[in-house]
């Protein structure tokens, strides 16, 4: 099993606010663009795909399966896996495979999100887990 | 209009230190710029454009050009990480040809071995979303890899033998950090640092620096060193931007080195020698193929058998020993490909690794995070 990371607080800004309000109730948000109908991620409020101001905040599922993975084996918290999980709605999101044998891990496995605690009175950070399916 | 014979690489330098406890960092920079001059023939008081990155100490291009005695008419701190002084070279070339600058100075300087260098950029739209990961260059390059292997059917095998190729070179540096050849065995028993890398699949950490010198095609003419002309040049740009249709086996490179041989009117088939920016063994396939040298999925198959090695090879590269085995001055490979390359055209590489009447030479880096967001910047350059 991989040992428990200490996770920095991510900075919420005016932008991004209520994507890190949803990560506290243990829900992912992702960003839809009214204009080009494609999503995106990380959020922003302009659509990096085609410029529009008209996005909004949709609910995703928080399911996947991994694009790619590597895992750490030295330093601080190693060793741990950092991989892109591309989400059932499009996005691949950076993130890490936590809860799981490092070494288990490859690509087009099946996983999920699950919100590890960063520092106290800071919101929580999107990691994902094997789901199994 | 073209880049093409619009500016020569008149000066090039490559500091010989690997590990400077006791200099500074500008102190590295003038070295470097002191050495770069000498070799051209010219002097401090020529120059009249000056280039630098974030490595450069203190506020942008201007702490650098009063602690050199500078006096330009032009500057430039495009910064787009390792690679950033082959861009130089283009950027500096651009200004020459718009009659901005004649005599153009690039310097490159750090001591990452020496002292505690921060390298987090605060701010960046993605850090909240991506600094809790602890990416790190080799997992982000190491998820390259395995992408690759997914796809391709790349080995490990196969990206160790960059490192053999490298290894073969920098026995004839007497400067390189690791001048000890190496075998594809013992490149796969070395220690697992983010898979599929091994140590050994990641290039030496080094304090030093260098320096280039760009003129004006009649000032080059007045010098007595050989002609190196920039024959075309290219750069882009890739990241996830929003996350649809990631592609981790292909860099910027893909479009940075078609811009190049477009402009210079080659093709890959012409190269003689290839100064190939290897951060690690990876790095360096998948530029191979974006840059054409073979097909995509096909760079395995190419750089194995020591196809990469000079004398034996098909495509000699990195013949100074490269990142992988020679220097990698302030974690940026950039200014020491386009070195290498200056080398070979002039004929003054060591006699072991002088790739013969090497008249036609490309120099590609990548710069930042290839698994994540990364510039690309690629030459053509030409003995004449
Ligand atoms: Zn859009």
């Amino acid at each position: 099993m991989m040992s428990e990371r200490r996770y920095p607080a991510p900075e919420p800004n005016a932008e991004t606010r209520v994507f890190w309000d949803a990560a506290a109730k243990g829900v992912l948000k992702i960003k839809n663009c009214r204009a080009c109908f494609r999503a995106h991620y990380y959020p922003r409020a302009i659509c990096p795909h085609c410029g529009s101001d008209t996005t909004e905040w949709v609910t995703s599922e928080g399911a996947g399966e991994i694009y790619s993975v590597s895992v750490m084996r030295r330093g601080e918290g190693a060793p741990f896996a950092v991989a892109y999980v591309t989400l059932d709605e499009g996005p691949a999101v950076l993130t890490n495979i936590v809860d799981c044998d490092p070494d288990s891990l490859a690509i087009g496995q099946r996983v999920r999100i699950a919100f590890k605690p960063s520092e106290e009175g800071a919101p929580p950070v999107p990691t994902f887990t094997p789901s199994g399916d | 209009m073209s880049l093409r014979n619009r500016a020569y690489i008149a000066g090039a330098f490559e500091h010989p230190t690997r590990l400077a406890p006791d200099k500074s960092t500008p102190q590295l920079h003038a070295e470097c710029a002191a050495g770069a001059l000498a070799d051209a023939g010219l002097s401090l008081e020529d120059v009249d454009g000056y280039f630098c990155a974030t490595d450069a100490p203190g506020f942008g291009p201007i702490s650098m050009i009063d602690y050199l005695g500078l006096k330009v008419r032009h500057t430039d701190s495009t910064e787009m990480g390792g690679c950033t002084y082959i861009q130089h070279v283009a950027h500096a070339a651009e200004a020459i040809a718009l009659g901005k600058c004649k005599v153009a100075l690039i310097t490159l300087a750090g001591r990452p071995r020496s002292e505690n260098v921060m390298r987090f950029r605060p701010g960046a739209p993605e850090s909240a979303f991506e600094q809790f990961v602890g990416l790190t260059n080799h997992t982000s390059y190491g998820m390259c890899a395995v992408r690759h292997m997914h796809e391709h059917g790349t080995t490990s095998e196969q990206l160790a033998w960059i490192k053999v190729a490298a290894s073969h070179h920098a026995q004839h540096n007497e400067h390189a950090m690791l001048p000890k050849v190496v075998t594809v065995e013992e490149v796969l028993e070395s220690p697992m640092i983010a898979d599929p890398l091994h140590r050994l699949d990641c290039c030496v950490t080094t304090d030093g620096g260098g320096a280039l010198v760009v003129v004006a095609p009649e000032i080059a003419r007045s010098l007595k060193r050989p002609l190196v002309a920039l024959r075309g040049a290219g750069e882009a740009t890739k990241g996830p931007s929003g996350g649809l249709g990631l592609d981790l086996t292909t860099s910027a490179a893909a479009r940075s080195g078609p811009a190049a041989f477009a402009e210079a009117g080659v093709t890959p088939a012409d190269i003689k020698y290839a100064s190939i920016y290897d951060s690690f063994t990876i790095t360096v396939l998948i530029q191979l193929e974006d840059l054409g040298f073979c097909a995509k999925g096909e760079g395995g198959k190419f750089v194995a058998d020591g196809n990469l090695i000079s004398g034996t090879g098909k495509l000699p590269f990195n013949t100074d020993g490269g990142g992988l085995c020679s220097n990698h001055p302030m974690f940026r490979g950039g200014i020491t490909k386009v070195i290498e390359a200056v080398r070979q055209l002039r004929g003054e590489a060591h006699p072991a690794v002088q790739v013969p009447d090497c008249d036609l030479a490309v120099a590609t880096g990548i710069g930042g995070s290839l698994g994540a967001r990364h510039g690309a910047a690629t030459v053509i350059l030409e003995r004449q």
